[in-house]
């Protein structure tokens, strides 16, 4: 519980979430010979090149073929192998959306989706490149575990908990070096546990990825305005965690999602789902609105696509004056 | 089985039960009652459609009782229209959608190379599933990572939904396209047993790089009816009269 309050987001240190990948996965690769890894021809950016110099052996480079990497590693996990398949969040979820669904999804096989450049921060690369939509097609597949990290420890866990359990999993990670927020002792990571990260009683800003430091310093600005906002880390999109949902509405009255994904079916509609079907409160979604994403530094996309700590802090006040 | 269903894919099945029942009944090592030894050959059925062929198969073999093929697509059975390996023991990959299951061969192929077992995989594509792009980037896979303990069988039928497979989207020269992407290429008559299995046994001896046995085979084979319109047997099964029909035609020459 004990976040860094206060502190500003320029003064956290950073760390990028794939670096945490690469350094995870390189240890996973030591301590189990069945762990294998794939990628398609972006080993340097995705990092799974730690792995690939160490275990060349258990490394297999697919090329720019995302749907047939995404199939072989099926068929690795289909005798004993746990294996990793990285490349760039747009094409691991929606060139090989398919194969996804059926060579690993419909099969309950032991394979781990780990996509870099999510979101809008990709930046400079433009739309082609940005994935805004992946939370939204993943979650969907029945059998998924969906993971978004709000910072590279995080990150260094979920890869860990997911090659612990048996099945499929995607687990988004940034390109960007992102502000460091859970480095303290009681951080606990669960699958499917959500954390929350401040307490408050006015209304509770429900955040995952990078929009997670933003929210504890969205929170610092309305303390100041005399609002008193709780903050919760919903890590895992799915299985979602609805008790910490239903908790949060029932005791703030009004609840705020902020995401670094479109709006439309990722956390902001997840939370929804179970917020309308169990406990209707005032809400509103900070996300990219319906529109595909552009080039530019990653810092300016934020600010142009509205997702910065004012976008939660204005979203917030939208939400409480809803209330009844 | 597609009759009693009302649907199914009667056509294709056919075209590729000569194969099957080489692989179950003579090449693959496998043990029906214990369908998850760790060292059995891998035989990934790619053109998933073919269900009841395999589902006969594996029935025979004994993987479960031969009564049960008549639950076939039915609510609950194990018996999906497209195999499913969580439903049914001796599947080895859920396939359906084409143009997956090579590329899954090709991983299992890795892992059984990387754990050096001696076993093989064995993976059937359909003619017309060749269409898909996937199917081509698991050919390049399979070429590029030399996998010699994988054997590719494609069942060509020369018939797709629409039409033939030469007018609809043609894959000829498919020889040469495959020798191009650097695979073994045999030829082999899908309905003559010694052909077939004189291919298998030449495959298992190629190294160095992967085998592609091309399989000359009739969609609807050994059903007069279905031979001569193999686009109304697709995706469509036979009625009760002309399932009596098709049995009288399958039954071996003098017997009752």
């Amino acid at each position: 519980m004990s976040a860094p309050e206060g502190i500003e987001m320029s003064e956290r240190k950073k760390a990028a979430t794939r670096d945490a990948y690469g350094k995870a996965l390189l240890e996973l690769g030591k301590q189990n010979k069945d762990v294998v890894a794939l990628d398609a021809d972006l080993s340097a950016s995705t990092k799974t090149i730690l792995f690939a110099k160490e275990f060349p052996d258990r490394f297999f480079d697919m090329g720019v073929a995302e749907q047939d990497m995404i199939s072989t590693a099926a068929g690795l996990a289909a005798c004993g192998k746990i294996a990793f398949a990285s490349t760039f969040a747009v094409f691991g979820s929606g060139r090989a959306w398919e194969q996804v669904r059926i060579s690993v999804a419909y099969t309950r096989l032991n394979v781990k989706i780990v996509v870099t450049h999510a979101g809008i921060t990709t930046g400079e690369d433009g739309a082609s490149h940005q994935a805004n939509e992946d939370l939204a097609i993943m979650r969907v597949i029945p059998n998924m575990t969906v993971i978004c990290p709000s910072d590279a420890v995080e990150a260094e866990k979920a890869v860990k908990a997911a090659a612990a359990f048996h099945g499929p999993a995607y687990i988004r990670l940034s390109r960007l070096s992102t502000p460091i927020i859970n480095d303290n002792p009681d951080y606990d990571f669960k699958i499917g546990r959500g954390i929350m990260l401040r307490d408050g009683k006015d209304v509770t800003i429900i955040a995952c990825g990078l929009m997670v430091a933003e929210a504890l310093d969205a929170a610092d600005t309305l303390q100041k305005e005399g609002i008193s906002a709780r903050v919760v880390n919903l890590h895992t999109i799915k299985p979602l965690d609805k008790e910490i949902i239903v908790k949060c509405a029932q005791d703030t009255g009004a609840i705020v999602t902020a995401e670094e994904h479109s709006i439309i079916g990722g956390l902001g509609g997840a939370v929804a789902e179970v917020v309308g079907e169990n406990c209707p409160v005032p809400m509103a979604r900070v996300g990219i609105k319906d529109m595909f994403g552009e080039s530019g530094k990653p810092e300016e996309l934020l600010v142009k696509y509205g997702l910065t700590q004012e976008e939660i802090v204005q979203a917030v006040r939208s939400a409480i004056s809803r209330k009844k | 089985m597609t009759c009693a269903a009302a649907s199914g894919h009667p056509g294709g099945s056919l075209s590729a039960a000569d194969i099957i029942t080489v692989l179950y009944f003579h090449k693959l090592r496998h043990k029906p009652q214990e369908p998850n030894w760790d060292d059995r050959d891998r035989f990934v059925m790619s053109k998933g459609h073919a269900a009841p062929v395999l589902y006969a198969a594996l029935a025979e073999a004994g993987y479960f009782p031969t009564a049960y093929l008549k639950t076939l697509r039915q609510l609950g059975s194990s018996l999906q229209g497209h195999i499913d390996m969580l439903a049914l023991p001796g599947i080895e990959m859920s396939t359906g959608s084409l143009g997956q299951g090579l590329s899954a061969a090709n991983g299992m192929a890795l892992a059984c190379r990387l754990d050096k077992k001696t076993n093989r995989v064995i993976c059937l594509l359909g003619d017309g599933e060749c269409q898909e792009g996937q199917v081509w980037e698991a050919f390049m896979t399979a070429g590029h990572q030399k996998l010699d303990n994988l054997t590719i069988i494609i069942d060509r039928n020369k018939y797709q939904i629409d039409g033939k497979v030469e007018d609809i989207k043609g894959l000829e020269p498919l020889v040469d396209k495959l020798k191009a992407f650097r695979l073994h290429v045999l030829n082999c008559d899908g309905h003559d047993i010694a052909s077939i299995i004189s291919a298998l046994d030449e495959a298992e001896k190629i190294k160095g790089k992967p085998t592609a046995i091309i399989a000359d085979t009739i969609k609807g084979k050994g059903v007069d009816f279905m031979e001569s319109r193999p686009l109304d047997y697709h995706g469509k099964a036979p009625t009760a009269e002309e399932k009596a029909l098709a049995l009288e035609c399958l039954r071996p020459k003098g017997s009752k």
